[in-house]
């Protein structure tokens, strides 16, 4: 159940979208992103699945894993559009009973759920080609400006990273004290309201005891081998730009581009 | 009760890029009040396997039996399942999480559903068998050793009364004297109660001073399954396989070698101690 989350995954393969420098990719997302709210026209949304197809191509992840990752989000989607089909007020289209359909409604509904679940697919499509770590490594080294104005960068990206690495081990460690009581007889979904959080007990005791061991471990561990902040700390693997990366950038502004003209030029 | 696996496999996070086949095609029958000793090598799939035996891994191909039942049936209780075969997981004191460490055995037998004297009768007599003092049994569970920890967990299977008492890998992380104690607390406990006891670890030494029948597992696969004495003849394939035989096998082959009329085929020091005796005295 847990394990059919794709969204935030990683999807191992070798591809250009992977070997993109992180920064790359998460400016490249930010700008499809609000690509997809500042064209509203049809014309341009075709451009973005031209780009879209593209991209995924060639980040070789396959189309049928990033759709699993869709269903969960399918819920939240057909609420937008509802809302969007029968609350925006305009020219009425069709009307059963006191719901109507208007011309607006239905368009913004569309352009909606166009939005959505595109910009669900471009964000997965970096989630699914960047390790965690390649992202806040990203973010780090994107935001360090903001060193300047006493934001403790590197200290956030640490914290970030760990926290993301420590999500499937505590999903680990869930999966196994579960395991454990209930061969002890506990059931977990038996009772009522009060009867089930009186069953949480047993899982989350041994659970925070082992988040604390666990963090105490790994700042021992840190401590151990000399880690004291972000000053002065230098990479293994310094980020810098290749030529590929520049390429990308080339190739997201001849997508904004071309957006700007199907809108202009074929106005839909 | 007898377990009985037919045609298990099983396959984890099928349909993604990371699925993997834990078990394969695996069959095999354990019969009442054996002493089974499981090994293989880090994912080889002995974890997988006995979490299948209680239930809590449903098998994706194959059926299993326990007492003659199908446990997949319809309308089969995984609850009485568990409540007879009993399964202490590795580094179990990690699940610990009441008040005291009385309370903490009562947990299994209280979920059984027995009137409070009886639990309370259970989880006295099972930290009796585990062998902790008296004076520990109001502290709480924190702030006990690694290994009463992990007594007082084992305490907490026992309590349930299984027939059926599988452990995976009991001894990781103990010191010898603790590692010595745990086990011999567990060849007893099989003696006097004849429940069957299912061992998992990938010490050779530890299975083969206890155990009565190896069941070595690979890739999913069993390897071999037998008595020990039998397994150990494949010390060389055991290898290969990322295990080895015990220490004494290869002593004894070892001397064979060298021209030392010696059974090597022997498991435990104390039968090599017999075996070199004889040999020697011969040899005066």
């Amino acid at each position: 159940m847990i394990r059919d989350i794709t969204i935030g995954q990683y999807y191992p393969a070798d591809s250009v979208i992977h070997r993109l420098d992180p920064r790359t990719k998460l400016v490249g997302t930010l700008v499809f992103i609000i690509s997809l709210f500042m064209f509203r026209s049809f014309a341009a949304y075709g451009v973005s699945v031209l780009f879209l197809a593209g991209v995924i191509r060639a980040s070789k992840v396959p189309f049928k894993f990033l759709i699993r990752g869709m269903k969960s989000i399918m819920v939240l989607l057909l609420i937008t559009v509802a809302f969007n089909l029968f609350m925006i007020p305009g020219e009425t289209l069709v009307q059963v009973w006191k719901l109507k359909i208007t011309d607006e409604g239905l368009y913004t509904a569309i352009y909606m759920a166009v939005r959505l679940s595109f910009l669900i697919i471009g964000s997965s499509i970096m989630t699914l080609t960047t390790t965690p770590n390649q992202l806040t490594d990203g973010l780090e080294k994107g935001l360090r400006p903001l060193n300047k104005v006493n934001v403790p960068v590197h200290e956030v990206a640490m914290m970030m990273s760990i926290a993301l690495r420590f999500i499937p081990i505590l999903l680990e460690e869930t999966d196994k004290i579960m395991k454990a009581q209930t061969a002890r007889g506990a059931d977990f979904d038996e009772g009522g309201l009060i009867q089930k959080a009186k069953g949480m007990v047993p899982l989350l005791v041994p659970l925070f005891v082992s988040a604390f061991r666990r963090a105490n471990d790994l700042a021992m561990a840190m401590e151990a081998r000399g880690y004291h902040g972000g000053e002065g700390r230098t990479k293994m693997r310094p980020l810098h730009y290749e030529k590929r990366d520049r390429n990308a950038y080339l190739i997201l502004v001849l997508y904004l581009v071309l957006m700007y003209a199907a809108k202009k030029l074929i106005g839909v | 009760m007898s377990i009985k696996l037919e045609h298990v496999s099983y396959i984890y996070s099928q349909g993604t890029a990371y699925q993997k086949r834990a078990l394969d095609d695996v069959s095999l029958e354990i019969p009442d009040g054996q002493f089974v000793g499981v090994i293989g090598h880090t994912g080889s799939g002995k974890s997988t396997l006995i979490q299948h035996l209680n239930g809590l891994i449903r098998a994706t191909d194959g059926k299993i039996y326990f007492g003659g039942e199908n446990i997949y049936a319809e309308g089969y209780s995984m609850k009485k399942l568990r409540s007879k075969v009993g399964l202490v997981f590795q580094y179990p004191e990690y699940q610990l999480f009441e008040v005291d460490v009385f309370s903490d055995v009562c947990f299994g037998p209280k979920n059984l559903g027995l009137p409070k004297e009886e639990v309370e009768q259970r989880a006295y007599e099972a930290l009796q068998q585990v062998g902790l003092k008296e004076k520990h049994y109001k502290k709480s569970p924190f702030e006990l050793s690694g290994g009463q920890k992990r007594r007082v967990a084992i305490a907490g299977i026992l309590a349930m009364q299984p027939d059926v008492l599988i452990l995976d890998e009991p001894t990781a992380g103990l010191d010898p004297k603790g590692r010595d104690d745990i086990l011999d607390q567990i060849a007893l406990l099989h003696k006097e109660r004849g429940i069957t006891v299912v061992l998992v670890s990938h010490s050779m030494e530890d299975v083969a001073k206890y155990v009565e029948r190896i069941i070595v597992m690979d890739e999913g696969k069993v390897r071999y399954d037998d008595t020990p004495r039998n397994v150990f003849e494949y010390y060389k394939e055991l290898e290969e396989i990322g295990l080895a035989a015990p220490q004494v096998t290869y002593l004894m082959h070892e001397l064979k070698r060298r021209g030392l009329d010696v059974n090597p085929s022997v498991t435990t020091v104390e039968e090599a101690k017999r075996a070199i005796l004889a040999a020697t005295g011969e040899a005066r």
